[in-house]
């Protein structure tokens, strides 16, 4: 009776306004679908603005100082570059200090150098560039004009503007170093490879054993479901809560085997901050990803599968490891590649397991001392100086290449499977 | 069902010489052996992929038991009271001052501001995706957020640093922002989860029976009064189970606020001051050289255990917001 009555007094209000007010709740509606679809629009403007951004600080130009100018150098037409192993030296030898000479030549005589060698050399030491200042993408084309004119004209002599691509090949190739002009990201790559190689060999075996355990075997019941419960609390907990976990079971409790002390490969100071402490930290960070592709994967195989197989006479595990498995493959193997994406961009975790705070060498061994390239992004982009925020971009550029290679892979590898699945 | 193990396998296997004899002497008319076979594979096997599933499990104990442990030695020392560490309102461990508020303050404001950010965008794009938009703008869009969804979060720190904050402080002045601040770490962090809202959303809203839809609109509701008054009361409890754990997410977010926030405890609620937070201190502290017995190593454990509590409670209220409240149609 009481809803009949609040009807009532709805329809009495409204009364035959119904019909007179749809052209507003149609504007209405108008309105806000626009308004939903800008909000909409926000997310993919913010994807549009940190691409902007991030392409923006990695070329640009530059005001180089030059000590001795290249040109300079030159003989004849031939450019500095260009020069023969002679020549080299015998710039060297005009050019340098004869104490500094003599620790060179002290060191390996000049002549027996390589070329390429002589040309480092003199650029190091006889040239020396220098960046004195910096500006983005934008700047460089929006606003030479401006630049050109803060410079003035003619620019001091030894100084020069030109156009820096901070990306570079040598960038890739070259350790990481003091110099923003020489730096590179090769340690960091090695490093970044070392520890996801790592974690998934740990996470991988698990990870599918305990899919295999939770789908196959485990009975329902409470112990099963405290287990999933479990699993997706550990997807949940923050990255750097396993940073501390690494840092003090790998780290501290285990630091004669992560040390390497136990296998006689520990430096002198023997120390747990080693690639496998943070690759295995890394390992059970992606350990819940793995399982519940895994698991997911291994629930889409149809039971028809096992039942043929079991009417056959196999046993339960020939029935998983002959059929289950193989059919659930390439399931399995996409998430691992997400979580492999998700590896190799961690920082936090890789921070408080102790990456070293500046390292030129290449990790040799499970027991090196290492940095990653999100870590060596997370360094450069906290240096005050301009020059380390265009690294850090150039950094930022390889990494989402690398991981736009591995989900591209990942995508391909589902739409194979989901093909397979129509067959 | 355990089919595989408890039956007996008469069965010949192909070249053994031994069972073809057997399976002969059964053929002529002799009783099958019903004995069960031995098959170690089966029972090693078994217990592999057991001790794989009870290793999670491993996981989380060890994790209790060492922030645990570390904490407790934080709590007995005789430089620290919990009493303090609750209420305390400076943080200085150089001077014994061990109160967490501004900690959990700059936590709670760069959580605060990334929610205000991602709940209503997050929440627009879902309602969008499901009930407005074509197959084609989805197919568009969809893909976006899943690429928003996997950038690594020093990206966005160094996207924070580098492009919002310079936004921030030619709109309110440079001397009114600094230039690390709470306010440009919690949008970026709201750009974080945004997909991971708008995308749980989405699928709540999907699991809501095209019938009730149908039902509305036929009693000549509009989009909109379907999207609002049918569609969103009816996954509420997936909207609500998305925002908890986008919550979640925004407290245990590290890089960013350790980029973007600045370094030092303070205690303030302006966005535009440095103020930093749990994480950013436990980075800060654990990335320089700390010896492993001084309390600034074992406060960082204490702090751990309160974030891992925190986005546990986060967690398993999530969960329990997904499952219990979800209304069962059909």
């Amino acid at each position: 009776m009481r809803e009949r009555q609040a009807f009532l007094d709805v329809a009495g209000r409204e009364g035959n306004s119904f019909v007179v007010r749809m052209p507003y709740r149609r504007t209405r509606d108008a309105i806000v679908q626009a308004l939903l679809l800008l909000a909409t629009a926000v997310a993919a403007l913010s994807l549009s603005a940190l691409t902007f951004n991030i392409i923006d600080q990695s070329f640009g130009l530059v005001l180089l100082e030059e000590r001795i100018l290249r040109e300079s150098l030159a003989v004849g037409d031939r450019s500095l570059e260009e020069l023969s192993q002679a020549e080299l030296v015998e710039i060297l030898r005009a050019k340098l200090r004869p104490n500094l000479l003599q620790r060179l030549e002290s060191e390996r005589p000049l002549p027996q150098r390589s070329q390429a060698e002589l040309y480092a050399l003199v650029m190091d030491r006889v040239v020396q560039p220098k960046i004195v200042r910096s500006w983005s993408l934008f700047e460089s084309l929006f606003g030479r004009k401006a630049i050109l004119q803060e410079l003035g004209e003619p620019l001091p002599p030894g100084q020069r503007l030109m156009w820096r691509s901070w990306l570079n090949p040598k960038f890739v190739t070259s350790p990481a170093g003091a110099d923003p002009l020489r730096a590179g990201v090769r340690t960091a790559i090695l490093g970044s490879l070392w520890l996801v190689a790592i974690a998934m060999a740990l996470a991988l075996p698990l990870g599918i054993g305990a899919a295999i355990y939770l789908e196959e075997y485990a009975t329902p019941g409470r112990a099963m479901r405290l287990v999933e419960l479990n699993i997706g609390n550990l997807a949940g907990i923050p990255s750097i809560i396993y940073g501390m976990l690494g840092l003090a079971l790998f780290v501290r409790a285990l630091q004669p085997l992560t040390s390497g002390a136990l296998f006689g490969m520990a430096s002198p100071a023997p120390n747990g901050r080693t690639v496998i402490s943070a690759g295995l930290t890394l390992g059970l960070l992606v350990l819940p990803i793995i399982i519940i592709n895994a698991q997911e994967a291994i629930r889409a195989v149809p039971s028809s599968l096992r039942l043929a197989s079991y009417a056959l006479g196999a046993t339960k595990w020939q029935t998983i490891w002959h059929h289950v498995l193989p059919s659930a493959l390439p399931g399995i193997l996409t998430g691992s590649i997400l979580a492999l994406a998700r590896a190799i961009g961690e920082t936090a975790p890789l921070i408080v397991v102790g990456a070293a705070t500046f390292i030129t060498v290449d990790p040799k061994s499970p027991f090196s001392p290492f940095t990653a390239l999100p870590v060596q992004i997370h360094q450069w982009t906290t240096r005050p100086q301009a020059e380390f925020r265009h690294l850090a971009a150039a950094a930022i550029i390889v990494l989402l290449l690398l991981l736009l290679v591995l989900n591209a892979a990942a995508v391909l590898l589902r739409a194979r499977y989901s093909r397979r699945q129509l067959e | 069902m355990d089919l595989g193990t408890s039956q007996a396998h008469s069965w010949p296997d192909r070249g053994q010489a031994r069972d073809r004899e057997q399976w002969a002497a059964e053929v002529r008319g002799a009783p099958l052996s019903l004995r069960r076979r031995a098959r170690p594979v089966e029972s090693v096997a078994r217990a592999a992929v057991t001790f794989c599933g009870l290793a999670s499990i491993a996981i989380t104990l060890a994790t209790v038991y060492y922030l645990g442990r570390e904490a407790s030695l934080f709590f007995r020392s005789s430089e620290v009271s919990l009493a303090e560490f609750l209420t305390g309102r400076v943080w200085q461990p150089q001077i014994g001052h061990f109160g967490i508020l501004p900690l959990v303050s700059a936590t709670l404001l760069t959580s605060i501001i990334g929610m205000a950010v991602a709940v209503p965008l997050g929440l627009a794009a879902a309602i969008y995706l499901s009930e407005y938009a074509s197959d084609r703008t989805r197919s568009v869009l969809k893909p976006l957020l899943e690429v928003l969804a996997g950038v690594p979060t020093v990206v966005y720190g160094y996207f924070a640093l580098t492009f919002v904050t310079p936004i921030l402080r030619s709109l309110f002045g440079r001397d009114v922002v600094e230039i690390y601040n709470t306010g440009s770490a919690g949008i970026v962090i709201g750009i974080l989860i945004l997909p991971l809202i708008a995308s749980m959303s989405e699928d709540a809203f999907a699991a809501v029976p095209q019938a009730l839809r149908e039902g509305a609109l036929a009693l000549g509701a509009t989009r909109l009064e379907v999207a609002l008054g049918i569609v969103l009361p009816a996954a509420a409890s997936g909207v609500a189970a998305a925002m908890i754990l986008g919550l979640s997410r925004a407290v245990g977010e590290t890089m960013i606020v350790a980029i973007a926030a600045g370094a030092g405890p303070r205690l303030t609620l302006n966005p535009f001051r440095a103020a930093e937070t749990m994480t950013g201190y436990i980075a800060r502290i654990s990335g320089g050289d700390v010896s492993y017995d001084s309390l600034d190593y074992n406060s960082i454990f204490a702090i751990g255990l309160l974030l891992f509590l925190i986005t546990l409670a986060l967690n398993l209220l999530g969960r329990m917001a997904a499952g219990r409240w979800r209304e069962q149609y059909e």
